[in-house]
């Protein structure tokens, strides 16, 4: 179902994302992300001790001071791509975008009801449009009049049209979309500039990017920790003159900049603009980063029955004879009545026979009389040419049209309807005249994979609530075969709110789907609320993400991907700080070993020398962020385990990995270094 | 040598087993919602004194339970500033001891009532025995009986509960808890041998016909809640090294099972508080483990002995014993200077000074860390952020927000919690640069060199971690020392205190999470081992450095 029209990383992206980092390095932006701001400092500073090496006493030959500087360079330069990679994929899509907005005209049908040329961007919420066949619609709005096939790849990627018509839930209309055949009269909904492919290409482009509340907490305490190190780096000197040692300042920013958070300082921004970004490809449009990492903390989903875990539609699966009759001819007077049916359920009929490969003698019903299912009636059927009367409907009406005609009705019909409904399926009776044949079991098929998919959902510790119109029983019978955790049964639109209210009393937070207009309250109280494009334009209004797919099982998706952003800004936190250990152990013996020679006992990866030691620590400190792009921008591998397992795996990986990859990197690093001095 | 090593395992034995217990007794003593038998014997008292104070008992916000704690705690500083000031011409001073210079009366205020006891001043010659008894011996109940109040107050927010009043809280800790203990603790101490009068010191007749004045006092009171309230300051300056503080082994072990007494028993009080006993167990486990690696180091360095003793010829078959008293021998020294430190007691038995560099750099070490089970209240509010900080950064690795007892960690209590990490290394590592930038502060320096850098990084991180004990060795009754050891352990003591109740507070209005399978666990052996990663890397890693220029360059150039 994912879409993967979106290209990946191109080389043009690329070349972007490098000339938007050199931009990005004026201090004025880079004052924003103050870990990077430190090495900024850093970097200028040793910038100009390697012109004038004695600015500040020092004696560092200026080759050294040239080296730390270009090396911190690259640092500041490899994060700001990092930045403008994540930010790359969406420019690219915005301005695809753009290009769709670019000069619509729009046939504006004045109050006179003559039509009238402007400009799209000239339209006003309420004004009335006539779109033709092969013209783009030229703002958000309702079809008030006329249906008409409506392409709209270039909002959702997907290439067959769609059916737009007035009246329901298939009214709306997105501007920038094509109509593909026949025409439609839309009266406009939005204002310009607030119009669905504005908000779009906003977000997509990363302009108005809030930092999330996690991404703030964290950079708290990241600050916090380049404090503590600005503490450490600054005082460090006071202790070493007492001891008659001179720190060069070079040396000490190289520690500075070694011990401070880089990696993750480097990465933080990327790791939230890729997790948008994962979204976005998903063909999901999250309005705020926020909900995309609130979407990683749902406690509870409600999902809808009909359409979401199971197919929908009913499909015969099984013939119940009654009274004396046999299967076969239960079975062929049920294909006779549907062989002109064209309703899903009809169909399956027939499909069913051809399972079972049961006759169907066809011929009885050539120039027959088509009776079409009424909602008055609630059967269908055919009266042949024979004089026989056909009919297949809800139980109730069968029984009623056989008794009418002096029938009588078999004694087990009740009890096997019961049946059925226990069941969890529906039961059509099949008639003719006077006769009742039997039953046809209707069933809801859950779709294939959701059972292991809920499984995996509780083992994340999401429970599941399918929300469906069907009675008590029907619930029941679905909810455990698709085993999900609880069900509201008779369900009104009100019902949903009442229990993401209850729900949340609970402290938990709760993720649900929806596309009618009386859906919009409760996705609006929901804490992520996944409405479908193919929805109205209240459920799309009051929701925080929008699937472009209308797929409502993605919501199970979009909560892997929040996931994956926390879990991707947690791992890289880790592998930063524990990175720590080695490079104190590299640095620290090199900055005093000259004063004290036994401090080599320190140097436990038997680094080459002093200044081989302090550069290695430094390049592998600036080459560790691109090496780790890939990783921020496609996120931690996610399976749904449950929280111990899932933190042993990653502690594993990126806990004991980030001790001793730097042990074994500078050691590398070292070894090559060392060649040239 | 096995001998010493049994004694060793036999304390630390002792001391586990009371921990549990102690630790249920502390968290039924503070339950205000259940009655116990604990009631029905304190309440009287305690109501006879609310009526007396005219305390209103209802219960405080954070701000307010905050705002008492300090401003209460501000106003004895001032009280005993006073009488120490003054002492000179107050009553009880059979001695006639003068009154106290300001800069040492503000240090000596401050470094009783932050539970410090860092004594610039010697105790037998520079204080009067009203000084004594309403100066130190009141503020070693107030002190500890603080922050005790406050982690109870903390404990009770994290379980959801009101914080309760600090009044009440500060009243339960003495009546209910200090009191009782010390005063079975002191009479023990009188029946082992330690003094306890009023009387001025005795004057003996030296064999040479040469006359001594010999101090006494009322030091076994002093005793039992310096040791039971981790305040460390000792009646005579020589504080448990001292015959009369510190008679023999048994005393020594009473001292020791006294100071590790709350300190080890308040996990499991959190555990049971907050209704997650496991927790409160990996807590403990995981910082006995750290005690128990560090023993173990400072025990085989002590020893192993000096290496330049034994290159001079000199025997080092029973361990380094300079600085010791040979009543005590090597391993009670090394296991006393463990244990007053990890438990910020303070007091010492040893000279600190002369524990071999890898020894002394374990005693300081357990200061810097200030998470070794740490002061009474203290060392757990250490804990407690640590564990948030834990919870924080690998949390996400289960990828959902952080949550610590079913409470979300975000921005507000992340921003008061980076605050709080900040203020340790700040305070130790500036107020050291500053020592060794000016010659006021170089000037105190006893011993040149590594030594000397650990000699000033352990005054502050001593008066940081509120521990007290001094290495002495350095000459620190200056104006300059005593304003800058009193700023730090005043900023040190009351900024945390007053930061975690806000992070308290701000946890304990949120609406709780339900625990689910996503949830991330924080009572199984995993996040014990979190637990220790986050400490030593966020907390002990910044001090590497100043540890290499000090105790270790000192290690490796002793030869």
């Amino acid at each position: 179902m994912m879409s993967t029209k979106r290209s990946m990383i191109t080389s043009n992206i690329a070349l972007q994302a490098a000339k938007e980092s050199v931009i990005k390095l004026d201090p004025r932006a880079m004052i924003r992300n103050p870990i990077m701001f430190v090495v900024e400092v850093g970097f200028l500073i040793t910038l100009l001790l390697s012109f004038v090496p004695d600015a500040f006493g020092g004696a560092m030959p200026r080759w050294f001071n040239l080296t730390v500087a270009l090396i911190l360079l690259f640092t500041l330069l490899f994060a700001n791509f990092a930045e403008a990679l994540a930010e790359g994929r969406g420019k690219a899509q915005a301005d695809s975008l753009k290009q769709t907005k670019k000069d619509v005209p729009a046939r504006k049908i004045a109050a006179d009801g003559s039509p009238q040329m402007i400009a799209a961007n000239q339209l006003r919420r309420g004004d009335i449009v006539q779109v033709l066949q092969g013209e783009l619609i030229p703002g958000d709005g309702e079809v008030i009049a006329g249906l008409a096939t409506v392409d709209e790849s270039a909002i959702t990627g997907e290439s067959a049209p769609v059916i737009k018509e007035a009246g329901g839930d298939f009214a709306s209309v997105t501007g920038g979309t094509r109509v593909v055949s026949d025409e439609i009269t839309v009266r406009i909904e939005s204002d310009p500039g607030e119009s669905f492919l504005d908000r779009m290409i906003a977000l997509v482009e990363g302009a108005q990017r809030q930092k999330t509340p996690n991404e703030i907490a964290l950079n708290t305490v990241l600050m916090s920790l380049t404090l503590v190190f600005l503490i450490v780096v600054v005082t460090l000197p006071f202790f070493a003159n007492y001891l008659g040692m001179t720190l060069e300042i070079p040396m000490l920013i190289a520690l500075l900049v070694c011990l401070i958070p880089t990696t993750i300082g480097g990465l933080l921004s990327a790791i939230g603009i890729a997790g948008m970004d994962r979204v976005t490809q998903f063909n999901v449009l999250a309005m705020s980063g926020k909900a995309v990492e609130a979407a990683g903390d749902i406690n509870t989903i409600i999902l809808d029955k009909t359409g979401t875990i199971t197919f929908g539609n009913r499909m015969a699966s099984e013939f119940l004879p009654v009274g004396s009759h046999r299967l076969a001819e239960l079975a062929n007077w049920a294909a006779i009545s549907s062989l002109h049916d064209e309703t899903p359920e009809g169909r399956s009929v027939l499909e069913l026979m051809k399972r079972l490969e049961l006759p169907v003698e066809a011929a009885l019903a050539v120039d027959s009389e088509w009776i079409e299912f009424k909602a008055q009636t609630r059967m269908s059927g055919a009266d042949l040419v024979n004089g026989q009367k056909v009919r297949k409907g809800a139980v109730d009406a069968i029984k009623r049209w056989v008794l009418e005609q002096g029938g009588i009705l078999p004694a087990d019909l009740d009890e096997k309807s019961d049946q059925i409904a226990l069941a969890g399926g529906t039961p059509l009776a099949v008639a003719v005249d006077r006769e009742l044949y039997g039953l046809i079991y209707l069933k809801d098929t859950v779709k294939p994979g959701m059972r292991e998919r809920f499984q995996q959902l509780r083992e994340m510790g999401i429970k599941t609530i399918m929300c469906t119109g069907d009675n008590p029983l029907t619930a029941a019978t679905i909810a455990r075969e698709a085993g999900v955790d609880d069900y509201i049964a008779e369900s009104r639109p009100e019902d949903k709110i009442a229990v993401i209210r209850r729900e949340q009393a609970e402290g938990k937070l709760v993720a649900m789907t929806g596309d009618g207009t009386n859906d919009a309250p409760a996705l609006a109280q929901a804490d992520v609320g996944l409405a479908m494009n193919s929805g109205t334009i209240a459920a799309k209004e009051a929701a925080n993400m929008i699937d472009l797919d209308s797929n409502p099982t993605k919501i199970i998706e979009v909560v892997s991907i929040g996931k994956q952003l926390l879990m991707t800004r947690g791992a890289l936190t880790t592998f930063s700080i524990a990175n720590d250990i080695a490079k104190y152990f590299a640095i620290i013996p090199a900055l005093f070993v000259l004063a004290i020679p036994q401090l080599d006992a320190l140097n436990i990866m038997r680094l080459s020398s002093p200044t081989s030691a302090i550069l290695s620590a430094l390049l592998f400190n600036a080459v560790i962020i691109p090496l780790l792009i890939p990783l921020a921008m496609r996120g931690v591998t996610y399976k749904p385990l449950s929280s111990t397992a899932l933190l042993r795996r990653n502690l594993l990986l990126f806990g004991l990995g980030g001790v001793v990859v730097p042990f074994l990197g500078i050691k590398l690093i070292d070894m090559f270094v060392s060649i040239f001095l | 040598m096995t001998i010493d090593l049994l004694a060793i395992i036999l304390t630390l034995l002792a001391a586990l087993l009371l921990a549990r217990p102690v630790g249920r007794y502390v968290a039924s003593a503070f339950d205000t919602e259940k009655r116990s038998g604990i009631d029905k014997l304190f309440a009287p008292i305690e109501r006879t004194l609310f009526a007396i104070g005219g305390v209103r008992t209802a219960n405080q916000t954070w701000k307010q339970y905050a705002g008492t704690v300090v401003l209460l705690n501000t106003v004895m500083i001032v009280l005993v500033y006073l009488v120490f000031r003054f002492q000179g011409s107050l009553p009880l001073n059979p001695s006639q001891i003068g009154s106290m210079e300001p800069t040492l009366a503000f240090n000596t205020a401050i470094s009783f009532m932050t539970n410090t006891n860092l004594q610039h001043y010697s105790g037998e010659s520079g204080l009067s025995y009203l000084s004594q008894l309403i100066g130190i011996i009141f503020m070693m109940f107030t002190a500890p009986a603080t922050a005790l109040a406050v982690v109870i107050a903390c404990m009770r927010g994290l379980a959801g509960k009101p914080l309760g009043n600090f009044f009440v809280d500060l009243v339960r800790s003495i009546v209910r808890i200090l009191l009782p203990i010390s005063i079975v603790a002191a009479l023990l101490f009188l029946l082992l041998g330690v003094p306890q009068t009023l009387e001025q010191p005795v004057t003996a007749h030296t064999l040479s016909g040469a006359e001594q004045q010999i101090a006494r006092g009322p030091v076994a009171s002093l005793l039992s809640i310096k040791e039971l309230g981790n305040n460390g300051g000792g009646h005579f300056g020589a504080n448990s090294t001292h015959p009369f503080e510190n008679p023999g082994a048994l005393s020594n072990t009473i001292q020791m099972l006294l100071m590790l007494l709350l300190p080890t028993a308040l996990p499991f009080t959190y555990g049971r508080m907050v209704g997650n006993p496991k927790q409160g167990r990996v807590l403990f486990v995981s910082m006995a483990m750290i005690f128990v690696l560090f023993l173990g180091v400072s025990l085989a360095n002590e020893y192993a002995g000096n290496p330049v003793l034994s290159g001079l010829g000199l025997a080092q078959d029973h361990g380094s014993m300079e600085g010791k008293e040979v009543r005590l021998g090597v391993a009670q020294s090394a296991l006393y200077s463990v244990v007053t430190t990890a438990s910020e007691t303070g007091g010492v038995n040893t000279m600190h000074d002369t524990l071999t560099p890898l020894s002394g750099m374990i005693a300081l070490s357990n200061m810097l860390l200030n998470t070794v089970f740490g002061g009474v209240g203290a060392g757990m509010l250490n804990v407690l952020m640590y564990a948030m900080i834990a919870v924080f950064l690998s949390g996400l690795m289960v990828g959902r927000t952080p949550e610590f007892l079913g409470k979300k960690i975000e921005g507000r209590e992340m921003k008061l919690i980076a605050l709080t990490l900040l203020i340790h290394p700040l305070l130790i590592l500036a107020a050291s640069a500053l020592a060794f930038y000016t010659p006021l502060g170089q000037e105190a320096i006893s011993n040149g060199g590594y030594h000397g850098i650990t000699q000033v990084l352990y005054e502050y991180t001593s008066s940081a971690a509120n521990n007290g004990s001094g290495f002495e060795g350095l000459a620190d009754n200056t104006p300059f020392w005593n304003i800058t050891t009193g700023i730090v352990m005043y900023v040190a003591r009351f900024f945390s205190m007053v930061t975690l109740l806000a992070v308290v507070g701000s946890l304990a209005a949120k609406r709780p999470v339900p625990e689910t399978a996503g949830t991330f666990r924080t009572d199984n052996a995993l996040f014990g081992g979190i637990w220790l990663g986050t400490t030593f890397i966020v907390g002990a890693l910044t001090f590497f450095p100043v540890l290499v220029l000090g105790p270790i360059a000192e290690f490796l150039t002793l030869k």
